[in-house]
């Protein structure tokens, strides 16, 4: 069976500014990735393109052997980094929104998740807290029987025993044959659900690493690995 | 409950750990079966692939050891269990006379030290 993911060569130019360089990896099938790097060094790009919002300038994105395409949006669920839900649809409204658009979207699922988050589905997005906003979108994203699931940066704004909860949400929801793509600053928060790291720096991939592989090799955390790489 | 997890050793050295506790300390007795995978990475917060890792490394050890359909059973061999409860005292105690001389306490001073200790607590 091909990798889940597969990035050969990949390179995205805005103009003059390099955004990706040259970057190349996979991810195999039940892994967790954490996509990490400092602020600008072309997390958001990456996850752009492998959803195939932007195209590359060169260089190929597969998922499951496949160039981003209709196909590739069934199998990927994605959460962008941005408001992207018409704010004035209550949680009803989303539901049946997504139920409509998603074959693999599980309603039942997404209640259970509302329930557990104290959430109900009259709430209306334009009155919610950023937290909540995004526990919402969360909830639309992982209720989906995907692939591969794309986070990026997906629980900033939520407080430390949601976020708890959604990261057992994360580990306990995703299938055996899935994978989950996380793009974090909250390094300390999910490094023990992670199997593998992805550090990214300027556009270029940094490290690939398993989080014992980097725990072992420099006797600290991730975290505190990151911020000693990328001390300022 | 969540496992208490520090940042210095890998993580599935330190589930692989926390289990080998379980078992000495008697939570998990001999010839017990233990949850499975899925929920001993629930209980932990962490990866399940993880979780496995740590308990594959703890079959090696044999302290525990997999049926292939019915699941992972702590050992039946009660000395092994005692071998490994003598070890980790002994771990202890080092670690324990490590610090105490690290304060810069003669080994008399810590004798002392410990008798002290043994007629408060009794």
């Amino acid at each position: 069976m091909s990798s889940l993911l597969e990035c050969q060569t990949l390179t995205k130019k805005y103009g003059s500014l390099i955004a990706l360089n040259n970057v190349s990896f996979t991810v195999e099938r039940g892994r967790i990735a954490g996509l990490l790097g400092p602020n600008a060094s072309g997390k958001t790009t990456l996850i752009k393109l492998i959803n195939g919002l932007i195209t590359p300038t060169s260089g190929t994105v597969l998922i499951n052997g496949q160039k981003p395409g209709i196909e590739s949006k069934l199998k990927i669920s994605y959460l962008p980094d941005a408001n992207f839900l018409p704010e004035w649809m209550i949680v009803k409204q989303l539901l049946n929104y997504y139920s409509d658009f998603y074959s693999n979207f599980n309603i039942n699922k997404a209640y259970d998740m509302l329930a557990r988050l104290g959430l109900n589905d009259k709430m209306r997005l334009k009155s919610m807290s950023k937290g909540t906003k995004e526990k919402v979108q969360l909830i639309l994203t992982m209720s989906r029987a995907a692939d591969l699931y794309c986070l990026d940066e997906p629980i900033g704004g939520v407080d430390p025993a949601s976020r708890d909860y959604i990261l057992d949400t994360i580990i306990n929801n995703y299938n055996e044959n899935g994978s989950i793509l996380i793009s974090t600053h909250l390094i300390s928060d999910v490094e023990k659900v992670l199997d593998d790291v992805l550090i990214i720096q300027n556009g270029c991939l940094y490290m690939h690493k398993s989080v014992d592989e980097i725990r072992k090799e420099h006797n600290t955390s991730v975290d505190g690995f990151f911020r000693e790489v990328f001390r300022c | 409950m969540s496992w208490e997890l520090n940042n210095e050793k890998p993580i599935y050295v330190q589930l692989m750990d926390y289990i080998m506790l379980s078992i000495i300390s008697g939570r998990y007795s001999a010839g017990d079966k233990l949850p499975p995978v899925r929920e001993l990475a629930q209980m932990a917060s962490v990866n399940p692939n993880t979780m496995q890792k740590a308990l594959s490394e703890l079959e090696n050890t044999g302290l525990i050891f997999s049926n292939r359909t019915s699941g992972r059973f702590v050992t039946d061999d009660t000395d092994l269990i005692n071998r490994c409860r003598k070890n980790l005292a002994a771990e202890y105690c080092n670690d324990f006379f490590e610090k105490l001389k690290s304060l810069g306490l003669t080994q008399d001073e810590i004798n002392a030290l410990i008798d002290d200790c043994r007629h408060t607590s009794s």
